[in-house]
């Protein structure tokens, strides 16, 4: 992390969900954490003290992403601690949290450990690992938890793959139950529906294209709250999508079951139709356009009631957390049939277009659900809030900027979002990390520091 | 041998002004296209029965057969159609192509297309391809079956050979039988007989009818694409005007969709009880491969109300209408 002189932030809108913040202050960095926030003009500037003008712009808490692919080790061509770091800054994310499913997988603490290493020395935001639940991320034996915990790891998921055996996941949850970390369980039952592309209804039928059901995740959360009741483990649901899931986990935190879940920007901001390759509406004629397999994930896109129900879902506590599941792919995944081509889309730059931008969701709920809920899953106190002595990571954001995306705007080293070429509404324009301005986008702000 | 060089001028239909320089599905084609091509394809069938047929329409032109999946009447009859327009027809079976070391569609098509090439019919067991191959090529892109989505030759001629027999398709019942779910013939049909008026009764194993088409009114998701739906093959035959047959696809007995293909035979094969249900004279359509005895019964698969060969006479006659249309040369020809 950077070390710099002291700065401070002006005439921002501060917005701190975590302490209820919403209001013009200035805010002051030193030493890596964040000293106070004052009404605007009360600082008095010492001589080596930095300013920094946020005058109509919006300051928040660094953003937290639970589900980043990192793809390192093992796919470093589709991106690395360097590039998913300059993906996170230009996207407002100061903390990642990186998933498991590298090769070799992160299911034991040498593997968590040269990871760590890596990317303390070449990224420039907080990477927190996520280890395995299972060894190989195979689903047969557990992988060693308390080594994991002991490196570490801030969660276990076999993301990517589902834990099929009912076995196998209420031992894990069981096994957990006192290190304190969530099992993050990739909800798909595979017993169901073992091969598609989309998501199952019109658009599928319409294409030809395979379909998986919404009850392929609903009734795997389902049984995964129902382990979770009977062994008093940690469940964490990953990139909720339906509507169905949506209601099975109100019920279960309403009967206080130990669950958190996650749901990422585009499944709030896209639907089906977006396979079609037309921004979301649903041509009369197919062109060569349709077929988007930067349209294609797991889970799928799904319907437009599905949407709602998720956006609902966020307003009411029932999902905690915006996660992007960050999955860079190379055009060799990308560019191919729909049928051939990988699951998944970058989101870490993405999130604020896609949520505030598209969705049209409440900028404070989206902060709130992008650090409040976060912080709160992992149990950090640290980070995501700007409370006196918390670390010094602050983005300042402008909700109506328009950007083009494309390969000069993007720091990942994949493009494949369903928003690339077009313009998109709402930027980041500058991130702090540990009291360091790591990022800018146009030089904003260049002249006060 | 070589005869009607130059007679090959169009004499009829209305003038073929097609949006889309590929030909991906038929939705694509106005109600009007088809006929002009459905009419083009009718001079052809006369020339043809005259005398030996070869024009030079398409002389210069390259057109190449891209097939990833095997196919007997579509190849054969695109290469015929091909030829018999003066085109210099090849063949790329994918199974002993370059596609066999490990090279990518796309590097596949960007070969060929390199080759300068006019045209490329391709069939594809995904669906889609062709969109996306004609996202990356400067080439024609001529549908020839993708996945479970489209096979718009096998539309047209499937239109033209109900209106040959039918004349005026407009409001005539057409029962559409079979595995839907996974048929690209069935989406590709409903889309072109839906264009021409024709009232679409559908009835399958609910296995294999698209997820969500219960009894009643379904369609393909946009408007155009209304069918009904009915809970027996009886009901859907009842005072149909045409019969379309689809293939059973044996694998899905083993992928559990089926008990058996006995049982299917019994409950939704096409025989003489279930034709007589028809209007009389009621004829019965088929895509080809048959499984005959399985989906169809053989007195009814080669007996006098089975369009099945004219279907094949129609699909090489229709294919020399679209290759003329789509793949008319750009270039000068020396």
């Amino acid at each position: 992390m950077k070390q710099q002189r002291p700065i401070v932030i002006r005439n921002g809108r501060v917005i701190d969900p975590s302490q209820g913040i919403d209001a013009i202050a200035d805010i002051v960095l030193m030493d890596g954490l964040v000293i106070g926030i004052d009404s605007p003009g009360a600082t008095q500037l010492s001589n080596d003290w930095s300013e920094f003008d946020a005058s109509d712009k919006i300051v928040a808490p660094g953003f937290i992403d639970l589900h980043t692919h990192l793809r390192t080790p093992g796919q470093e061509w589709k991106e690395d601690p360097k590039t998913a770091s300059e993906a996170a800054v230009r996207g407002g994310f100061t903390t990642i949290c990186a998933m498991p499913n590298t090769y070799p997988a992160q299911d034991n603490a040498s593997v968590v450990g040269e990871l760590t290493q890596r990317c303390a020395s070449e990224s420039d935001v907080r990477i927190r690992p996520i280890g395995a639940i299972t060894k190989g991320r195979k689903g047969h034996e557990l992988a060693p938890m308390h080594e994991l915990a002991d490196a570490g790891v801030v969660g276990l998921s076999d993301d990517g793959d589902p834990v099929m055996s009912p076995h196998m996941m209420r031992q894990a949850l069981t096994y957990s139950s006192d290190l304190g970390l969530p099992i993050i369980n990739h909800a798909e039952d595979r017993g169901l529906v073992a091969d598609w592309d989309m998501n199952e209804g019109a658009v599928a039928t319409h294409l030809g294209l395979r379909g998986i059901p919404n009850s392929a995740e609903s009734m795997m959360i389902a049984r995964d709250i129902e382990l979770a009741r009977i062994t008093g483990g940690r469940l964490h649901v990953p990139h909720v999508s339906t509507a169905e899931s949506v209601e099975i986990i109100r019920r279960a935190k309403s009967e206080s079951i130990n669950v958190t879940a996650e749901v990422t920007p585009h499944h709030l901001a896209l639907t089906e139709e977006w396979v079609y390759g037309e921004r979301g509406n649903v041509p009369m004629v197919l062109h060569a356009n349709a077929y988007d397999s930067n349209a294609k994930m797991a889970p799928p896109l799904r319907s437009e009631d599905d949407r709602v129900a998720l956006i609902k879902g966020l307003e009411d506590g029932t999902i905690d957390a915006i996660g992007t599941d960050h999955a860079p792919h190379a055009d060799t995944d990308k560019v191919c049939t729909f049928t051939e081509a990988a699951n998944g889309i970058i989101g870490l730059e993405t999130a604020l277009p896609l949520t505030v931008g598209i969705a049209a969701i409440n900028l404070n709920l989206v902060i709130e659900r992008l650090t409040v809920g976060p912080r709160a899953i992992l149990g950090d106190g640290t980070i995501g809030t700007l409370k006196p002595g918390a670390k010094a990571d602050v983005i300042i954001i402008d909700p109506d900027a328009v950007w083009h995306v494309d390969r000069t705007t993007l720091g990942s080293k994949s493009h494949n979002t369903p928003l690339f070429a077009s313009n998109a509404k709402g930027r980041v324009l500058a991130t702090f990390v540990a009291g360091g301005k790591i990022w800018d986008a146009d030089g904003y702000g260049a002249s006060d520091a | 041998m070589i005869a009607n060089l130059v007679t090959a001028t169009r004499s009829s239909g209305a003038p073929l002004t097609a949006d889309s320089k590929h030909l991906l599905d038929v939705d694509s084609l106005s109600p009007e296209q088809v006929h002009s091509l459905g009419s083009r394809a009718v001079e052809f069938r006369q020339l043809r029965a005259s005398q030996p047929f070869k024009s030079d329409s398409l002389r210069g032109g390259s057109i190449y057969t891209l097939f990833f999946e095997n196919s007997t009447r579509t190849r054969v009859s695109f290469e015929h159609a091909g030829k018999a327009l003066g085109a210099d027809v090849i063949n790329i079976a994918a199974s002993t192509s370059s596609v066999n070391k490990g090279e990518s569609l796309l590097n596949t098509v960007l070969t060929l297309d390199a080759m300068g090439i006019d045209a490329l019919i391709v069939r594809h067991p995904h669906s889609g391809a062709p969109h996306f191959i004609a996202r990356h090529v400067n080439a024609v892109v001529i549908n020839a079956g993708d996945g479970a989505h489209g096979h718009p030759t096998q539309a047209l001629l499937d239109v033209l050979t109900l209106q040959d027999h039918l004349g005026n398709l407009k409001g005539a019942k057409l029962a559409l039988i079979g595995d839907i779910l996974h048929s690209r013939v069935a989406r590709s049909d409903i889309i072109s007989f839906r264009k021409m008026g024709v009232e679409i009764a559908v009835a399958g194993p609910p296995t294999l009818l698209p997820q969500g088409w219960t009894p009643g009114p379904n369609s393909l998701g946009i408007p155009g694409t209304e069918v009904t739906v009915h809970e027996t093959v009886e009901d859907a035959i009842r005072d149909a005007d045409a019969i379309m047959c689809l293939r059973l696809q044996l694998e899905r007995q083993t992928s559990g969709l089926l008990p058996d293909v006995n049982e299917y035979s019994r409950v939704w094969g096409i025989n003489a009880e279930r034709l007589a249900l028809a209007s009389p004279g009621a004829p019965v359509m088929h895509p080809g491969p048959m499984n005959e005895g399985l989906e169809i019964s053989t007195d009814i698969a080669h007996g006098s109300l089975s369009l099945v060969e004219n279907q094949v006479e129609n699909g090489l006659v229709m294919r020399m209408a679209v290759l003329e249309h789509f793949c008319a040369p750009t270039r000068e020809v020396p």
